[in-house]
């Protein structure tokens, strides 16, 4: 899941300043299972921000909506008429969501309250932990399910570098050595000689553009049509 | 002529600790100041933060959230989860530029009438230092506006 967490709030309010009437756009996927940006912290905010206005003696006003995912045009659509009575939206959503929230209204300005912060893993309620850099070329397969792209700080891709002590990085002691994992995992499941085959280094450029991703069926849908 | 300043203090309390000793600070006549606004609910583990921001917004003076003692709930740890969420309800109203000491959790046994009757005393008086709610008074105004001809 993406894993998001709130801007400080006099950022937020110092992006809300210049707006009378602002709707917080919560999202009820990722962003409200890591407590960041779901019905609940948009409330939370709504209310925050409108008693910061009203001891300032401002006359603002702030509502809250949330939809089921901001990713996603046909849940934003339920925002139509709503949008129309606003200055400004205040999204809680990830980036991909905040982005999605200005394209399909484009008149209204959006603010970000987050900061996108990695794709992860609910390791307990209030832990989260990166796991993935969607980098394209995935290696969990050879490596026993575990990423040296996102655990490893130089992202090897052919064993430890010189830096690693007693299992751990160089880069801070308490952080695992992620090879070091590798290895222990694939001895434990008598899989070392995945480690012998050389992996080539990564292609970055296929990074370099927006990835975009085309369902064949979507193909075959709408090639029918041309 | 200084306006006088009766706090209005919002008290959400617990029917099986706090409540009955509010009930029997009543029956053993204990004083103390009439501000005190009370919520009975079944258990402070049902206070949510947002509760606390409603009640900054429609003009409390102060909040007191009370409770079991520790290790005594009803539901087992529903006070603990009340005591966390009165300390982040203080971050955030510090955040909006509310004195955090607006809201404060008590623990008061069900036998414990004079605690209660102290605590009361202990946020009106508080309160009576913080001065009044920025916000009451703006509802106040407004009120004042919208009756005016």
């Amino acid at each position: 899941m993406i894993v998001a967490q709130r801007k400080d709030f006099e950022q937020i309010k110092a992006a809300a300043a210049d707006f009378r009437k602002v709707l917080v756009v919560g999202c009820g996927t990722c962003v409200a299972v890591c407590l960041t940006g779901g019905e609940k912290e948009a409330g939370i905010l709504a209310a925050q921000l409108d008693l910061a206005s009203q001891i300032q003696g401002e006359d603002k006003s702030f509502a809250v909506a949330c939809v089921e995912r901001q990713c996603d045009l046909e849940f934003l659509d339920e925002l139509a008429e709503t949008v129309l009575d606003y200055d400004a939206l205040l999204s809680l959503a990830c980036g991909a969501g905040i982005q999605l929230l200005a394209e399909r209204y484009p008149r209204v300005p959006v603010l970000a309250g987050v900061d996108t912060t990695f794709i992860g893993i609910n390791r307990d309620v209030g832990l989260w932990e990166e796991r993935c850099r969607a980098c394209r070329a995935c290696v969990l397969t050879t490596t026993g399910g575990i990423c040296p792209v996102s655990l490893c700080p130089k992202g090897m891709l052919n064993g430890p570098c010189g830096g690693t002590r007693q299992g751990k990085c160089e880069t801070d002691p308490e952080r695992d050595c992620a090879w070091s994992l590798i290895y222990e995992r694939l001895a434990g499941l008598d899989r070392l000689e995945n480690l012998s085959a050389i992996v080539a280094p990564r292609d970055h450029g296929a990074r370099s553009q927006p990835g975009r991703q085309v369902h064949p069926a979507y193909l075959r849908r709408y090639s029918a049509h041309e | 002529m200084a306006e006088r300043y009766d706090p209005k203090v919002l008290a959400l309390i617990c029917t099986y600790c706090t409540y009955t000793a509010a009930d029997m600070a009543g029956s053993m006549r204990l004083q103390y100041p009439p501000g005190v606004r009370v919520v009975k609910l079944l258990c402070t583990g049902k206070v949510d933060v947002l509760y606390l921001l409603e009640a900054f917004r429609a003009g409390a003076d102060a909040v007191m959230v009370s409770g079991c003692e520790i290790g005594d709930c009803h539901f087992l740890e529903g006070n603990l989860r009340a005591k966390e969420r009165v300390a982040h309800a203080k971050e955030l109203i510090a955040e909006a530029g509310l004195d955090p000491g607006r809201v404060e959790m008590f623990h008061i046994g069900a036998s414990d009438a004079p605690k209660w009757a102290e605590a009361v005393r202990q946020m009106t008086r508080r309160a009576q230092e913080l001065g009044p709610n920025p916000l009451g008074r703006q509802k106040a105004q407004s009120l004042a506006a919208e009756a005016r001809p």
